[in-house]
């Protein structure tokens, strides 16, 4: 069976798995460990007034209790965001200052005040509970909106009326004329809910100073651990970077939340070196749904512009983008650049502009989370689209196909310039796999049984594969986005890949030993693939923004190139035939057309042995490669999905969900299919299920699985899932990227079966059972009214 | 503190343990099983789902006391010198993606196959995961893989 490119290999990383032997962050143990517990701010809001910290540090098992003036004493630095966003004057981004214990001032509750570090996990949290905060408390909001108004607190002193920046992309007088002289105009008022990310495996550090070598070791939950490295070195002074490794182990589930670099992080390794023990955190589910950084929280009013014949001829957008309470490593780009490119959606408009104003709240921290500004974009603009099909009395289906982009490149107003799809062959594909010609059939047999039934529609496009790095250091990025990869041949022949990619589910090991399999023919048992760790990867950016196979992969592909020329030599000369004759193929080296034949291991081995190699050239086999991409990939589809409401309880059933995606090559569609299915689920949660709710005061009201909800197996349907490829031009695999368009494309989708169901357009998420319920009796009373 | 003994994978453990402390810190810090997993400590989502004389608890709601003189089996002691149905049918059907529910997953699912039989459609399983949550495969092969593990259990 091939285990070549496009193959279904089941994973080599499950056994592991499978038998419980996987090793995460939480199952790391030293000898002598020490617990962390931090004390946390109940107030949203708050001076701190003073901490006493006599009672806990006379706890026997305490080995000390610190707090944010002995953090920024020894020199530790702020938390900072690393995109740098300018508002539309020209002003920079009005960044408030961060301390990983809060000083002064606590900004959300949930804030560390102080950490102590004991014996052991219940000691640390019994002293944790003595450490006394005397709190002035001050007034806060949550809601974004209200943040802006006059006579709001003020959250940070840098960031006058709570505005961190007002940014704007596209021409604002063009579109603004465009829309004026329209036909239609569609307007809408569109919220896109806060949502906690939720891995499974809750945030956990484990943290080792060695004095006698002046070195640290952290391993810890991380999506990216060389990032973390620098981000620790460079700027936070917690360690040099030659003096500190970081290993992210088994990571269980990121999407987002594991990319950032968290204050626990920070001071477990400062008290590390503070009580020369090995430190350990591992977060509570509650402390993760207070901590982890949240996703999504915008509130958009957009206007969008149709001429005679159902042409699009404007979109204007502006939108308020909740940032929480501080900046969070990537929270500028989020709402901007991940966001507001996309606003042209699938569709060929010649007007788009989109205003962001973001703004601080004394909530827990806003960032990237699956999908990461794009989802925000698809869900507006897929709503804009269903609305105003609904207005215009036109089938939402054909009133996109009107619209759809069909030849490529495409150019949009919003910076990105798509290279390929096909955007037709998604809708056909989804239209067909979801009888979408039968439906009115099966709402008629719905309605005879008492459920209201209906079907929406989305169509997506994102852009992956983050990120050309000169491109996004133009736009502000304090980082380039390429990746790095070293394939190391063994002299037996077997292959090591090391990777700046990080797997915390996603089947590195499998799908990247396919491509040795596809190149060279090796059994993917021969490959190892080696990632999440400092000391043993040079370098590497990490994985998020669906970026390990466009980018990741392409690295490799990079320094397989380099491999495979230098066998080809060394076995030319081994064989006395022209290197460009030689062929490698089933773990076999060839002289095309011969029968002149060396085993791969024989070239590998010769390699090694340096006995016989060609005049000059160095011995051995391994090879390294950077690469940055040329451009975004952009991965799109279409999502049909199909519900049945209750009208008495309010409640949704997902009859059916249909998803046809392009995401170009496809290494290992069973591994792509589990992608899209998971994504779907976090969609379908946003849009039926999850909200991160805080009360009048502040306080996190959903801050456990008892509160905040999940989306459980019987919630959820079996999905259709196929696949139309258009391969990428950018990439050398042609591959676009596959993690997160399930969570960006099926919101919408599901919103607009539920309006097209009951006949009420007016649903935010999530579309609760009572919301739904009351969408239904509002029609109901109107309809009675009439 | 108390003194307990319990036989964990078919082997006699025991010690002296602090009374608050819970069958999932005793399996995990004790004796070193770390295969199961603490995911929200208040019975929701089944990342820490052993057997306790044979029936599916949840290890971070349970004290260590509580199983003093019990049979507890942990997803480390399912296999023998073969893989379990149950897990080879996470492994063919893709059921996993990061691993950490995995093996409540596969705990929760043999007891399943317990309880209600090898022939379990797709309605029940959705049904009876009511305590497992999964955030990366959106269920989708999880019940394709119970579906196969039952049926060759």
């Amino acid at each position: 069976m091939s285990e070549g490119i496009g193959a279904r290999v089941l994973r080599k990383e499950d056994k592991r798995f499978i038998t419980g032997d996987g090793k995460y962050t939480d199952d790391v143990t030293n000898h002598g460990q020490c617990y962390a517990a931090f004390v946390r701010s109940p107030h949203a809001h708050a001076n701190i007034k003073s901490i006493d910290k006599s009672a806990a540090e006379a706890i026997v098992g305490v080995e000390g209790v610190f707090d944010g003036h002995q953090l920024t004493g020894d020199g530790i630095g702020n938390i900072i965001c690393g995109w740098a966003v300018n508002s539309k004057d020209g002003s920079p981004m009005n960044m408030g200052a961060w301390s990983a214990l809060a000083t002064n001032t606590v900004r959300y509750a949930g804030d560390a005040v102080a950490v102590v570090i004991a014996d052991s996990p219940a000691n640390a949290k019994t002293a944790a509970e003595a450490v006394v905060v005397d709190y002035e408390v001050l007034s806060s909001v949550t809601d974004a909106g209200k943040s802006l108004e006059a006579g709001v607190e003020q959250i940070h002193p840098e960031a006058p009326n709570n505005l961190i920046f007002d940014w704007e992309i596209g021409e604002q007088a063009a579109t603004e004329e465009a829309i004026a002289g329209a036909a239609h105009v569609t307007e809408m008022k569109v919220i896109n809910n806060r949502v906690s990310p939720n891995p499974m495996e809750p945030r956990s550090a484990v943290a080792t100073f060695d004095a006698s070598e002046d070195h640290y070791t952290l391993y810890t939950t991380s999506q990216n651990p060389h990032v973390a490295r620098l981000v620790l070195s460079a700027f936070y002074q917690v360690a040099p970077e030659h003096k500190l490794r970081v290993i992210a182990p088994d990571v269980g589930g990121g999407f987002g939340a594991k990319i950032y670099i968290y204050p626990e992080e920070i001071v477990c390794l400062w008290a590390s070196m503070k009580t020369k023990r090995s430190v350990k955190w591992t977060s509570d589910r509650t402390e993760a749904f207070l901590t982890d950084a949240h996703g999504r929280d915008h509130i958009t009013t957009a206007k969008m512009g149709f001429d005679k014949n159902n042409k699009i001829v404007g979109f204007q957008v502006d939108t308020i983008a909740n940032l929480g309470a501080y900046m969070s490593l990537f929270s500028s780009a989020t709402p901007t650049y991940l966001y507001a490119t996309l606003l042209s959606g699938q569709y060929n408009i010649a007007n788009v502009h989109g205003n962001v104003r973001a703004v601080y709240t004394n909530t827990t921290p806003v960032d990237a989370y699956r999908g990461a500004g794009r989802p925000e974009a698809a869900f507006l603009v897929e709503r804009m689209l269903t609305t105003a099909a609904g207005e215009l009395g036109v089938d939402p289906a054909e009133l996109r196909r009107a619209n759809f982009i069909t030849e490529f490149p495409h150019q949009t107003p919003v910076i990105m310039a798509y290279d390929s799809g096909d955007f037709n062959a998604n809708m056909d594909a989804a239209m067909k796999a979801s009888d979408y010609a039968g439906f009115e059939a099966r709402r008629s047999e719905a309605a005879s049984r008492g459920k209201m039934r209906g079907i929406g529609i989305s169509c997506y496009i994102e852009a992956c594969g983050i990120a050309p790095s000169a491109a996004v250091g133009s736009l502000g990025a304090g980082v380039g986005l390429w990746e790095s990869a070293e394939v190391r041949v063994n002299p037996v022949g077997t292959v090591e890949i090391l990777t700046g990619s990080h797997s915390h589910g996603q089947g590195h090991e499998t799908t990247f030993a396919q491509l040795i399999n596809d190149r060279f023919g090796l059994p993917a048992d021969n490959v190892q693939v080696v990632h999440g760790d400092t000391d043993k990867v040079q370098f590497g950016m990490g994985t998020y923004g669906s970026r390990s196979g466009a980018v990741g992969m392409s690295a490799i592909v990079k320094a397989l190139d380099k491999v495979e020329a230098k066998a080809k030599k060394i076995a030319a000369h081994l064989l006395e035939a022209d290197e460009g004759d030689i062929v490698i193929e089933n773990g076999e080296v060839k002289v095309a057309g011969t029968d002149k034949t060396l085993g791969w291991h024989e070239v590998c081995l010769g390699a090694y042995t340096a006995h016989n190699l060609p005049e000059g050239m160095e011995p051995g086999l391994k090879e390294g490669a950077f690469y940055d991409p040329a451009n975004f990939t952009f991965p799109a589809g279409c999502y049909i999905c199909e519900v049945e409401v209750d009208p008495e309880t309010g409640t949704t059933d997902i009859v059916q969900f249909v998803a046809s995606d392009d995401f170009g090559t496809i290494i290992n569609p069973m591994i792509v299919e589990g992608q899209v299915h998971g994504g779907i689920a976090q969609g379908v949660g946003q849009a039926l299920l999850e909200q991160a709710v805080y009360d009048d005061n502040g306080q996190l009201l959903t801050g456990s699985y008892m509160d905040y909800t999940m989306p459980r197996a019987d919630d959820l349907p079996s999905y259709t899932v196929s696949h139309e490829t258009t391969v990428c031009p950018g990439n050398p695999l042609g591959i676009k990227g596959c993690g997160e368009a399930g969570a960006i494309g099926s919101p919408p989708a599901v919103i607009n079966a539920i309006t097209d169901a009951i006949g009420n357009n007016d649903l935010s998420m999530p579309a609760t059972p009572s919301k739904v319920w009351a969408a239904i009796q509002a029609t109901q009373s109107k309809q009675a009214a009439e | 503190m108390t003194s307990i003994s319990m036989v964990v994978n078919g082997r006699s453990v025991g010690g002296e343990v602090e009374d608050r402390t819970l069958l999932v810190e005793f399996i995990r810090e004790n004796l070193r099983l770390t295969g199961t997993h603490v995911g929200c400590d208040t019975s929701q989502c089944g990342a820490c789902v052993v057997h306790v004389d044979g029936k599916a608890v949840k290890a971070c709601t349970t004290l260590a006391a509580q199983a003093n003189g019990c049979e507890v089996t942990t997803i480390e002691g399912i296999a023998g010198d073969e893989l379990h149905p149950m897990q080879q049918a996470f492994k063919d059907n893709h059921g996993l993606q990061c691993g950490f529910c995995t093996p409540g997953m596969i705990m929760a699912a043999t007891d399943m196959v317990n309880r209600l039989g090898k022939d379990l459609d797709e309605k029940t399983i959705r049904a009876e995961l009511e305590g497992n949550i999964c955030r990366c495969t959106g269920y989708h092969n999880i019940v394709k893989s119970i579906q196969d593990g039952a049926s060759k259990m």
